[in-house]
């Protein structure tokens, strides 16, 4: 089988998921045609030679709607040629998206592909495309679907946080990004947002705050609360019956912010980048999916991890850097629990408590955070994670060339 | 047309009217000749070209209709096709109501329905089907409203169908879930029925609403119908159905088939044009019917309760017995909760006391509960004072002369009890029956104080009176029939379920629910973590958990029984590590339960638990922290199949005989798990037959000990096919009546 290679990676930076956020004005098939645009002209490609184009989107109604991959790759006027497909794996499609491509480099489907996603939140609110699980009480009643709020809420319960320990990972998080952007560590990846006219309207995360502190947190109530105390709370203790009271310790602040953005990672085989004169940056490892219990949700980070582990034949301390998706605090703080994982070597570089989760993107997105991370400060491997949605979760492994 | 429980005629103005008459009952129900009469009656208003509309109303001063025919539900034999013919016949048999209902809908003619008294169930589901409703403004006891999911069942002619759409799901879902029913201003005011007027007018003003409507159409026929407050995945109506199966499971505990089946009619049905809606309904509704959670509700919680409430379980011979006067011996929480229960039922009640201070605070208790009630506006100030004036609050055993009954609720304590007795005995009336309200000692022994024990039983009542409907009564060695007949008319006097048992330790039911909390005080001892025990419990259906239980009757108690069993046994309950635990729970810690304030669980001032307590893992190291589903499966099966081994005990020892008794005992009195139907249907109905419930039972005997292992009894029943209804239910009881 080929081996994939990742030769390049941009990502637009996060603006505040609401009406007054700086990327509102701008739409989604705008967003992820820059991200195509840039990655194309700092790379020279020949887009004919890019069989296709995967991008993850989680809500994908209305501008988003219909496939917006392909969308995307006529509007970006990539060669009539590139196809486009959408997918959708809940947070981690970014991801998914850069493994389906990989895959197609592996198994020869693609010699050159370009996985990431798109999610405007201020554009097409979380929630706008339905779905079954939730109101369908056929499946929302025997897999007692909880918000994940409260899956969150439930993992702090059960694993031991107390909102002391979320709020101190979250204050953590806010200085890492802040320090990251202070350094510069994300320029190579961030490509500004221009609008209509082609001025820059965005060039930096959003919601960086850098002077976060455990009081300023304090003040902040817990928000799955009342979903909690109306009926959620109950059914998790269905699933979970040694619990016998939820702490609710999530709130806005130590949890993954609404922003919208796009992200694009270029995979290929070795013999397509030589012919495209492309020097590759890393090399994909290996890749795993894996179902968890759904109402807790937001475990599968550890399970996906073991998985894609003993796939690569790999052990924990085989990994220099972890990028695993800030959700909420307590996701990352139970997988560097169940894995004894220092967090000198987590989220180095902050993550979406402090940057925010553009749902299709973000997979992509933290892909090229660690991989530059990597190139910084000269380490040879990478696992990046996130949680999923109705209990999954996806890995992939990379390490540099 | 020749029609049996119809009146059919066509007026002068070519307005059909249809008078719904069931002949031979006070209640129109939907029997079997109703539902094929109906047809006949829709295509008449829809054939014949005289006809302009009509008028449904009923014959009956007792209410407009009380529903499907439960006891004829049921009886379907269907064995013998197979799987995909089989579903396709009993889908023609449960569609054939909202066929009718749906082709009266769509006649093209206006139909109208005066709603003269209540209209539950399928009775309410015809009137939704007309298109104009009106309702008995003078009525007090007119009740619209579906009762289906309380005994297992869905609304199948359209209701779940036809409420939304006409009232929105926010507002209908309570009346579809809960059998929450409406009066006819309530009715009015939420958009069921169109308007009310007094009874005399009702078909007068219904026939002036057909000819005013010739063109009438349900709103659901119209093309630009909307579901008020919005259907699934609409904008409006995404975060009111996502927020539905959670509510659900938290009233519910995913334990009733019925609730889940209607809201999936109601999720899947409001997507979908109407038509294809009630078929969808009739679907569930067939489903619904099949499940054992649905045969054993049905079963106990209607057809055994209205049996047992008429006397079911009484002696045939004796002549009815009227109680005009009675007594109650003893004023504490019991006596004067009794003494309410008979004033409220008319019963001329002297409520006796040691002292005139205690016997008046008896009474006080009567005087906060109508106070409590007229402030609600449930009751009038006259019938309050009526219902006072009736106890007379005494220490003089005098005054007692004449009475029919007495009802002594004095002390667990056998002298005291025999003390009062030959007290009050003397007074009681000839033929009068004295009962003794005990929920422990032997009925039997208590009554060698009376000189007259065959007149002597027992009559255990439930702590609170008022608001516990059962009522054990057990019949002693020597007490006879006509005593038993007796004391069966004066508990149905009071509005209570009465179930009989023989005197055996501890009677029926406090015998069979100490085993819920015993399982419980043994999984404590395991080191399974206690909240793993309370939820556990709690989600297979039980009021509380195990160690809430045991907190309210009394830690203190529970260890002073524990002692006395051990003692009797010849072995120290101490040595027994759940009795070790109890023993340093209440004398080392000092924890007594709730009325000390703090037992299994800390408790707030206002008397209710506020967090497990964290002291106990000092003393038990826990040891299982995580139930994942196979656990709790395991757990559930322990607490439930417990309780009802013990039960099946109570019958190889001729404790109680009839499984309605068993059924209904068990729900009402220590509130066995509801969705099943009661103990003796969990045992029959849910596992394959007998034999698969033994097979479980021996499995946990040989897991967890032999306190699981089923009685030869038992075996034999599962080896014959036999079930307890089989065996013990109410044909049992005829054949060897007659």
């Amino acid at each position: 089988m080929a081996e994939a290679y990742i030769y390049d990676a941009v990502r637009t930076p996060r603006g505040k998921g609401k009406s007054n956020g700086s990327l509102h004005e701008i739409t989604a098939l705008s967003l992820a045609t820059q991200v195509l645009e840039a990655i194309r002209d700092r790379n020279n490609l020949d887009t004919s030679k890019v069989d296709d184009v995967i991008l993850g989107c989680v809500s994908p109604v209305g501008e988003q709607g219909s496939d917006i991959a392909r969308i995307a790759v006529l509007n970006a006027e990539y060669a009539e040629t590139t196809a486009g497909v959408q997918v959708d794996r809940f947070c981690a499609s970014g991801l998914e998206a850069c493994n389906i491509a990989a895959a197609k480099v592996m198994t020869g489907e693609a010699d050159m592909a370009i996985g990431g996603g798109v999610e405007a939140m201020s554009r097409v609110p979380m929630g706008s495309n339905g779905g079954a699980w939730s109101s369908d009480p056929s499946v929302a009643i025997k897999t007692h679907f909880t918000p994940q709020g409260v899956s969150a809420d439930l993992i702090a319960t059960k694993y031991g946080f107390s909102r002391d320990d979320v709020d101190a990972y979250a204050v953590e998080s806010q200085k890492r990004a802040a320090q990251a952007w202070a350094e510069g560590r994300f320029s190579r990846s961030v490509v500004p947002v221009k609008d209509q006219m082609g001025a820059i309207i965005l060039g930096h995360d959003e919601t960086v705050r850098g002077n976060t502190t455990m009081q300023s947190l304090a003040a902040l109530n817990p928000a799955f609360q009342m979903m909690g105390d109306m009926a959620f709370d109950a059914v998790i203790k269905q699933r979970y019956p040694e619990v016998e009271k939820v702490n609710h310790v999530h709130h806005a602040g130590n949890s993954s912010g609404i922003v919208d953005g796009a992200s694009a990672v270029l995979i290929g085989s070795k013999a397509m980048g030589e012919a495209l004169g492309l020097k590759p940056r890393a090399r994909i490892k290996g890749f795993a999916s894996i179902g968890s219990e759904p109402s807790i949700m937001l475990t599968g980070p550890e399970f996906v991890t073991a998985k894609v582990l003993k796939k690569l034949g790999m052990d924990k301390g085989d990994i220099d850097l972890w990028e695993l998706n800030e959700a909420f605090a307590a996701v990352v703080m139970r997988l560097m629990q169940a894995f004894d994982i220092d967090h000198d070597r987590m989220n180095v570089n902050g993550g979406a408590i402090a940057m925010g989760h553009p749902l299709g993107a973000t997979g992509a997105m933290i892909l090229g955070t660690v991989m530059d991370e990597m190139e910084r400060s000269d380490k040879e491997t990478a696992l990046i994670t996130l949680c999923v949605g109705a209990g999954m979760g996806t890995a992939t492994v990379i390490e540099r060339v | 047309m020749n029609l049996e429980t119809f009146n059919y005629s066509v007026d002068a103005d070519g307005v059909a009217h249809v008078v719904f008459d069931v002949p031979g009952r006070s209640m129109n129900t939907l029997t079997a000749k109703v539902m094929a009469e109906l047809p006949q009656i829709v295509a008449a208003i829809r054939d014949d070209a005289n006809v302009k509309g009509a008028v449904i109303t009923s014959g009956k001063a007792s209410g407009f209709c009380a529903g499907a025919d439960l006891g004829e539900m049921g009886s379907r034999d269907t064995s013998g096709m197979s799987g995909d013919e089989r579903l396709k016949a009993e889908f023609e048999r449960g569609f054939s109501l909202n066929r009718t209902l749906r082709e009266l809908e769509t006649c093209g003619k206006p139909v109208a329905v005066a709603i003269n008294g209540l209209a539950l169930g399928g009775g309410l589901e015809v009137c939704l089907a007309a298109h104009y409703r009106i309702a008995a403004s003078d009525n007090p006891r007119l009740q619209l409203g579906l009762p289906e999911a309380k005994v297992g069942l869905l609304p199948g002619g359209g209701g779940t169908q036809r409420l939304p759409r006409l009232i929105g799901v926010m507002a209908a879902a309570p009346m579809l879930l809960q059998g929450q029913s409406q009066t006819a201003e309530k009715a009015k005011a939420m958009g069921i029925i169109h308007d009310t007027a007094p009874t005399a007018e009702l078909v007068e003003k219904a026939k002036a609403w057909v000819l005013a409507n010739p063109n009438a159409k349900a709103p659901w026929d119209e093309p630009k119908f909307r579901v008020p407050g919005g259907a699934p995945h609409t904008p409006a109506g995404a975060q009111l159905f996502s927020m539905a199966p959670a509510m659900l499971t938290k009233e519910t505990n995913n334990n009733y088939p019925a609730q889940e089946n209607i809201l999936k009619c109601v999720y899947e049905g409001l997507q979908m044009p109407f038509d294809a809606a009630i078929r969808i309904e009739s679907r569930y509704f067939l489903k619904t019917a099949a499940t054992p959670q649905s045969k054993g509700m049905i079963r106990t919680l209607f057809l055994s309760m209205q049996a047992l409430g008429k006397g079911a379980s009484r002696p045939v011979g004796p002549a009815p017995f009227e109680v005009k006067k009675a007594a109650v011996l003893g004023a504490g929480l019991m006596g004067a909760g009794i003494a309410y229960e008979q004033a409220r039922a008319g019963i001329e009640t002297v409520l006796v006391d040691v002292s005139q201070e205690s016997a008046e605070k008896g009474k006080a208790y009567s005087q906060r509960i109508v106070d409590k009630d007229v402030s609600r506006g449930k009751l009038t100030r006259e019938k309050a004072d009526a219902i006072l004036a009736r106890i007379t609050p005494t220490t003089d055993y005098s005054a007692i002369a004449g009475a029919d009954i007495v009802v002594e609720a004095v002390y667990e304590d056998p002298d005291l009890k025999a003390r009062v007795t030959r007290m009050a005995e003397p007074h009681l009336r000839e033929g009068g029956v004295f009962g003794s309200n005990t929920s422990t000692l032997p009925i039997t022994g208590l009554s060698a104080a009376s000189d007259k024990p065959e007149n002597y039983i027992g009559i255990h009542f439930f702590s609170p009176v008022e608001r516990m409907g059962l009522v054990e009564i057990i019949v002693g060695d020597k007490t006879s029939q006509e005593t038993l007949a007796k004391a069966i008319d004066y508990v149905i006097a009071i509005r209570k379920t009465p179930i009989v048992v023989n005197d055996f330790r501890g009677f029926y039911t406090s015998r069979c629910f100490g085993t819920y909390t015993q399982e419980g005080m043994e999984m404590l001892a395991e080191g399974i973590a206690p909240a793993i025990i309370e939820n556990v419990g709690r989600q297979a259906g039980m009021p509380m958990g195990p160690l809430e239980v045991s907190d309210s009757v009394g830690l203190d108690t529970a260890l002073k029984i524990g002692k006395q069993m051990a003692r009797a046994n010849g072995t120290e309950y101490t040595n027994d590590p759940k009795g070790a635990l109890l023993d340093w729970v209440v004398e080392a810690q000092g924890r007594a339960g709730r009325k000390a304030g703090k037992g299994f669980y800390d408790y707030g001032s206002d008397g209710k638990p506020t967090r497990l307590w964290q002291g106990l893992g000092d003393k038990i190291e826990v040891t299982v922290n995580e139930c994942p589903p196979e656990m709790k499966k395991e757990l559930t099966h322990r607490l439930l199949v417990r309780q009802a081994i013990e039960v099946s005990r109570c019958f190889e020892e001729g404790v109680i005989t009839d499984a309605r008794d068993a059924d209904v005992g068990s729900i009402l009195a220590w509130g066995f798990a509801p969705w099943t139907g009661g103990c003796c249907s969990y045992m029959d109905l849910f596992w394959g037959g007998l034999r698969g419930f033994v097979a479980e039972a021996d499995r946990l005997a040989d897991a967890h000990g032999e306190r699981f292992r089923p009685g030869q009894m038992l075996r034999d029943m599962a080896a014959s096919g036999e079930t307890f209804y089989s065996r013990f239910g109410p044909d049992m009881k005829a054949a060897a009546a007659a």
